[in-house]
């Protein structure tokens, strides 16, 4: 048999290998995605003081599994799809060491379980940062070391697959954006995935009681794992908004230098992200905070800043080379949002920056984070980033991997397309509200804001009970949204009607297949662009021009307040 | 002409950048230095910043240090817990363990004092409420943070680090007594 097959609807070739490994851990991904949902919603029914579901012991246990399933075991079984969809598909190349590649799914698989093993039966009850001296049952630290190495052999896997579709011209010119942006993804999981090697080995050494390990140090290497691998992340999931903007609307790349330069710039600074989480710790300076926390002068920032202004200009520039040239904003009226690719990549650009991005800036900063490290506004921020940011986005390009890879139409197409609809709009609410609770002082991974038990009683004012139950109400509609996704594509993939091999989907709308499938953004001509006069003073994107400055205002303005309210504060230092 | 970002582009992509895309690019650049600007000001000027005087330090040794720091200053007791009230402009010695803060501190309103935080077991997190002041306290390391209460009041101080099974019991407390009153009862008592 040709271990290729032509993708009726990309013309890409399509090696058999890389379809097998993509189909794996995009389930084995969303295994994971189901058991941290399972856990989230005990986890949010407990922090929801009105209900208080579980008992201590049990919610400290849930949170651990949420942590590691979702942030560990759903986002990097998904990256390592994404990298082999970005390399073997999209370069038309071959897979070279298809063994290996199942000798690394099976290692992060037994590592996963391992760790499952222990938490679900209590034997790490040390939550998702396992801080030193809590101490978890030794398989849970070889647990994350075995994963670990599977995911960094598919890293190198990955590397070797560009490599030989270089050498043997699977594709001509230069990478494309997409998977210059996975490459960059991966080059940080390498260095993050070491951190994690030399953090966690000596770890599983001293709960064996063969060596001791430094509190303060491995929080230090720790965090150099946890935070650069958000890292990742981020660098995947505008991969996939390039990846998203080209399938569904036909966004256009602006300048390759500029988006690609944003590229690097995640890559050159990423071990410093640990500090994030040091701020207010008593083992590092002052000038090593502020270097650090800065990613050497903001310059991590400055990408996604490029970034965020280079996602919705090539859409916009996209779509206006097409046709939709009307006003200000024309191509946003005339955008597929019944396309659920499309509206999932629009929300996580939009939930990420606004929310996440601005809040991480804001309490990454060295004096600020007095008044949020360890507060609700932590996990306020990160779920706006990698939950309503990454996942979102991971979401969305599901529904063309799908019919494009599985090759199966998507199940319960109707929900499919509102799903996007739920899940920002929950998420949104969910982690603004736990943003605003952690002003108030709620810490995060707390049983009981009550103190129920406790022989001191602070009370939280009415308002925060209020803004927690507003949190639980976004959090409850979000993880609607989230098993309506598990349901569809679970559904899609194993039930859902198969699609022939020569079948591209092509002008078939009403089939559970989405838009940029059935009807793709057409290719552009050198024509389109003299039918393009810039308008006026804000240019050929004057709709994104727009919407960036009231970004910045917006980044100021919370920024300041911040720095206001720490004003207030007790002098401390 | 212009391609999506899942076509590959030809060899040479340094290509000249256009003029709205390089004046976002800089506007993004200015308000990174000014992010990073902020930083070292506040050091300057500002009155809230993380430094403190940090060392390491053995937990028992720390341990005995706070036995000494009740001994000295102990004025009653709340709860089972050792009240202390130590002078203005001294040392303060709070000792974090699994679940508890000990002692309780009596602090003067606009006085100065120098805060010593460490654990005796795991990381805890000390987060003043509700204020909304927090820090980490890492066994192993002296954290001392030079504080100026600027109002009275009962506060409590919630641990929110994880610190095992009981964390969510561990709350320990700081009383700030208004400056006035502190005057007026030493000008009673001369």
């Amino acid at each position: 048999m040709n271990p290729f097959r032509k993708c009726p609807t990309t013309g890409l070739q399509v090696h058999r290998t890389a379809d097998r490994l993509i189909k794996a851990n995009a389930v084995a991904a969303t295994v994971a995605l189901l058991i941290g949902g399972v856990a989230a919603v005990l986890v949010l029914l407990t922090r929801w003081e009105a209900v208080l579901l579980l008992e201590a012991e049990m919610f400290y246990r849930m949170l651990t599994v949420h942590g590691m399933n979702m942030l560990i075991f759903f986002i990097i079984f998904f990256e390592m799809a994404v990298l082999y969809f970005a390399s073997a598909v999209l370069l038309n190349a071959r897979v070279p060491a298809g063994r290996l590649g199942w000798v690394a799914f099976v290692l992060m698989v037994a590592g996963a379980l391992m760790v499952e093993w222990t938490m679900w039966t209590g034997r790490a009850d040390v939550l998702f940062t396992s801080y030193v001296p809590l101490r978890a049952h030794p398989l849970f630290y070889l647990g994350v070391i075995l994963f670990a190495v599977g995911a960094l052999t598919v890293v190198g896997h990955f590397f070797a697959i560009i490599t030989i579709a270089r050498r043997e011209k699977a594709y001509e010119g230069s990478l494309p954006l997409v998977t210059y942006g996975a490459l960059t993804a991966a080059a940080i999981a390498a260095v993050t995935l070491l951190h994690g090697a030399i953090i966690y080995i000596p770890t599983f050494l001293w709960s064996l009681d063969m060596m001791n390990v430094d509190p303060q140090v491995y929080r230090l290497v720790w965090w150099g794992l946890g935070h650069s691998s958000q890292q990742i992340n981020v660098a995947a999931m505008v991969a996939i908004w390039y990846l998203l903007g080209a399938l569904t609307v036909g966004a256009v790349v602006l300048n390759e230098k500029v988006s690609r330069t944003a590229f690097v710039l995640y890559v050159l600074f990423i071990s410093m992200a640990s500090a994030h989480h040091l701020l207010v710790d008593p083992g590092m300076g002052p000038s090593w905070k502020v270097w650090n926390t800065s990613y050497f002068m903001y310059m991590a920032v400055l990408a996604s800043m490029i970034h965020g202004f280079t996602v919705p200009a090539g859409t916009e520039l996209g779509m206006r080379l097409r046709g939709a040239a009307q006003g200000l904003f024309g191509w946003l009226k005339r955008a597929p949002w019944g396309d659920p690719g499309f509206s999932s990549l629009a929300f996580s650009i939009v939930v990420f920056g606004f929310v996440g991005g601005i809040t991480g800036v804001t309490f990454g900063t060295e004096q600020i984070n007095i008044i949020a490290h360890n507060t609700l506004r932590i996990p306020g921020h990160f779920h706006a980033t990698v939950v309503s940011g990454t996942a979102m986005a991971f979401m969305g390009i599901t529904y063309y991997v799908i019919p494009l890879i599985f090759r199966r139409e998507i199940a319960f197409y109707r929900l499919a397309k509102i799903q996007p609809y739920l899940f920002a709009a929950g998420m949104l609410v969910f982690s603004m509200a736990m943003t605003f609770a952690g002003t108030f002082g709620v810490p995060r991974r707390h049983w009981d804001i009550g103190f129920s038990q406790a022989l001191f009683r602070p009370e939280f004012s009415p308002t925060v009970n209020l803004i927690m139950g507003v949190m639980a109400v976004g959090g409850l509609v979000a993880i609607v949204g989230g098993a309506i996704y598990i349901v569809v594509t679970v559904t899609s993939v194993f039930f859902g009607r198969r699609m022939a091999a020569d079948d591209s989907g092509l002008g078939a709308s009403g089939r559970g297949l989405p838009p940029g499938i059935t009807s793709p953004p057409r290719p552009l001509v050198p024509e389109d662009a003299e039918g393009l006069k810039p308008s006026g003073r804000l240019g050929p994107v004057p709709g994104t021009m727009v919407l960036v400055f009231i970004f910045l205002a917006a980044f100021i303005t919370y920024y300041f307040v911040n720095w206001k309210l720490l004003s207030f504060l007790w002098e401390v230092g | 002409m212009y391609r999506t970002g899942i076509e590959p582009p030809e060899r040479v992509w340094w290509k000249k950048v256009a003029r709205h895309e390089k004046v976002w690019v800089w506007i993004a650049f200015a308000w990174c230095m000014v992010l990073f600007a902020m930083m070292p000001i506040w050091h300057l000027r500002g009155g809230q910043n993380p430094s403190g005087i940090r060392h390491r330090v053995d937990p028992a040794d720390f341990q005995a240090r706070v036995l000494e720091f009740v001994q000295e200053y102990q004025v009653g007791t709340d709860n089972g817990f050792p009240v202390v009230e130590p002078p203005p402009g001294g040392d303060v010695y709070l000792q974090a363990s699994q679940f508890a803060w000990m002692p309780v501190v009596r602090l003067r309103q606009g006085a100065e004092y120098t805060l010593h935080l460490s654990s005796l077991d795991v990381n805890h997190g000390f987060s003043l409420y509700p204020l909304n002041i927090n820090f980490q306290v890492v066994p192993g390391y002296d954290y001392g943070l030079r504080i100026v209460p600027n109002e009275p009041g009962e506060f409590h101080v919630m641990c929110n680090e994880f610190c095992g099974i009981g964390h969510h019991l561990m709350v320990g407390k700081i009383i700030v007594e208004p400056a006035d009153a502190v005057a007026d009862a030493e000008g009673g008592d001369r």
